[in-house]
């Protein structure tokens, strides 16, 4: 009997654990939708299409740098890595690296092999080679869905980059959250808002005339709102991919994307 | 003695008025429920000037939120602006464009003359409200026309 009601707890206090994560996401798993979604029948076409994507470039390029020797050691990534061993990483980045503790995204990941197995220059942040390798790797994860995990050493990460996403900043004074759960689907001046989700970069930009990765872009949000713009692989801007990652948790990957 | 009295709180507000025309930046008013009732500059608002503010987009650019009468390009995020001059005081008015945070904590409107409480502001921003106090009586003065729900 007292078995049975402690067991009877115990499902009640999981009950209500769901719940409250149930009820942290502002966008139901159900409500998910890519950011390609919102665009004109014109650029998803674009995108789907292996050939015409201007995306595709860089995927190439990086397929070409993934097998070219480099660094003290002369290796090159395939040295080490199978071609399909790459199948999946993308979509569970940001992670913890086991080596250092430290919250990494797939660049920094990619920068880490290049300076710790290959005894190469790490590449900088948007670098024509960085967003290459990054497009190549992520490209292998194309149609699975984001999984990464907020568990561990992971969580602090996560709180910082929920609370980041919910601070109201800028001069225009608006939180991540005013734009991409409140109002997506909704235009701004003529721009349709999407959930803002990160399954599609490093992302080929009409505006841009290339590719750019996630911070990239959250940077482009940041300006618009006349806000402070961090260095590129900022501590606060990988908190909020690793949080942009959960509230997308199940979305397919559609490295390389076209918006406008 | 009852003179006296009087006209000391006239000068205290003499004093502070000519403190916020020196520093010329400085950003106050003072919100009497759901409205600031005097206005912020002495020069009445222009509703000219005031509907080139509202749908520029170096000016107010409400119209990335907001319909507005006559114009094509706009967002739907926000109400029409339409008949808000029948809905709303110029009293009214003068506060939801200055802080709209006051009326409704989470709106997405930002804060048009305010610049306390804000976080990570960009650099050649900072310090400065959206609009200037005059902008702001002009942006008024022009909704305040604003009498037709279309
Ligand atoms: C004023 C509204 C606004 C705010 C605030 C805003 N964004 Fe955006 N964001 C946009 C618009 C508009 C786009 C381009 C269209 C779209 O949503 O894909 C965009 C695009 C994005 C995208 C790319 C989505 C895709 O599929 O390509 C991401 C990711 C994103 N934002 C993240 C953020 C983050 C993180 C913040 C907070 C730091 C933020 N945004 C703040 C309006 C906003
Ligand atoms: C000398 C061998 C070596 C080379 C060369 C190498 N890596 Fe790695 N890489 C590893 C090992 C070992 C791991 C396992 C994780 C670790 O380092 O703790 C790894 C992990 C990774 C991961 C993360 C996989 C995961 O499951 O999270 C990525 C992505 C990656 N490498 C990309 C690259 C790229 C891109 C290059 C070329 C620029 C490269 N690597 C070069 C040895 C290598
Ligand atoms: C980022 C979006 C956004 C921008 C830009 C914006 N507003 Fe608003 N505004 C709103 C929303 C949303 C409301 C509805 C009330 C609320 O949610 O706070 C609103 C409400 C109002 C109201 C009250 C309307 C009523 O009927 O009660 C007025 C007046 C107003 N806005 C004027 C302006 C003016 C003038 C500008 C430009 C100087 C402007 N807004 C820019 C989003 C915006």
């Amino acid at each position: 009997m007292r078995r049975a009601r402690a067991r009877l707890a115990l499902a009640a206090a999981a009950l209500a654990a769901g719940v409250v994560l149930a009820q942290e996401r502002a966008i139901p798993p159900g409500e998910l939708k890519s950011g390609s979604v919102f665009l004109g029948s014109d650029l998803r076409a674009l995108q789907n299409d292996d050939f015409a994507n201007p995306g595709m470039l860089w995927v190439e390029r990086g397929e070409r740098l993934w097998s070219e020797l480099a660094g003290k050691k002369t290796l090159a990534c395939a040295s080490c890595h199978k071609d399909t061993s790459m199948r999946g990483v993308a979509a569970s980045y940001p992670k913890i690296d086991k080596a250092s503790g430290k919250l990494v995204n797939l660049e920094d990941r990619i920068n880490l092999c290049r300076t710790g197995r290959m005894d190469a220059e790490p590449l900088r942040y948007e670098s024509e080679e960085l967003l290459a390798l990054t497009a190549y790797v992520a490209r292998q994860s194309l149609g699975l869905p984001i999984a990464t995990r907020i568990d561990g050493a992971a969580r602090a990460h996560f709180e910082a980059g929920r609370a980041a996403y919910h601070l109201r900043r800028g001069q225009m004074n608006l939180s991540c959250a005013h734009c991409h759960d409140a109002q997506w689907g909704k235009r701004l001046l003529s721009e349709t808002i999407s959930q803002g989700h990160p399954n599609a970069y490093p992302a080929y930009r009409m505006e841009w005339q290339t590719i750019g990765s996630l911070q990239r872009r959250i940077r482009a949000c940041l300006s618009g709102i006349r806000a402070e713009m961090l260095p590129y692989g900022s501590p606060e801007y990988l908190d909020l991919e690793l949080y942009l990652a959960w509230r997308a948790q199940g979305l397919p990957i559609e490295t390389p994307g076209v918006r406008r | 003695m009852t003179r006296k009295h009087a006209v000391a709180p006239a000068i205290a507000i003499l004093l502070a008025y000519s403190q916020v025309w020196a520093q010329g930046e400085s950003v106050r008013f003072e919100a009497v429920g759901d409205a600031i009732p005097r206005a912020l500059t002495s020069e009445p608002g222009n509703a000219a000037r005031g509907r080139s503010i509202v749908v520029n987009r170096d000016g107010g650019a409400c119209t990335l939120c907001h319909a507005v009468p006559g114009e094509k390009n706009f967002g739907n995020i926000a109400p029409t602006l339409a008949g808000v001059g029948a809905r709303l005081s110029p009293a009214q008015l003068r506060l939801r464009v200055a802080d709209s945070t006051r009326v409704n904590p989470d709106t997405p409107m930002p804060a048009y003359y305010r610049t306390e409480g804000l976080n990570q502001v960009a650099a050649a921003f900072r310090g400065k409200p959206l609009l200037s106090a005059q902008q702001v009586e002009d942006v008024v003065a022009w909704l305040a026309t604003l009498k037709e729900a279309q």
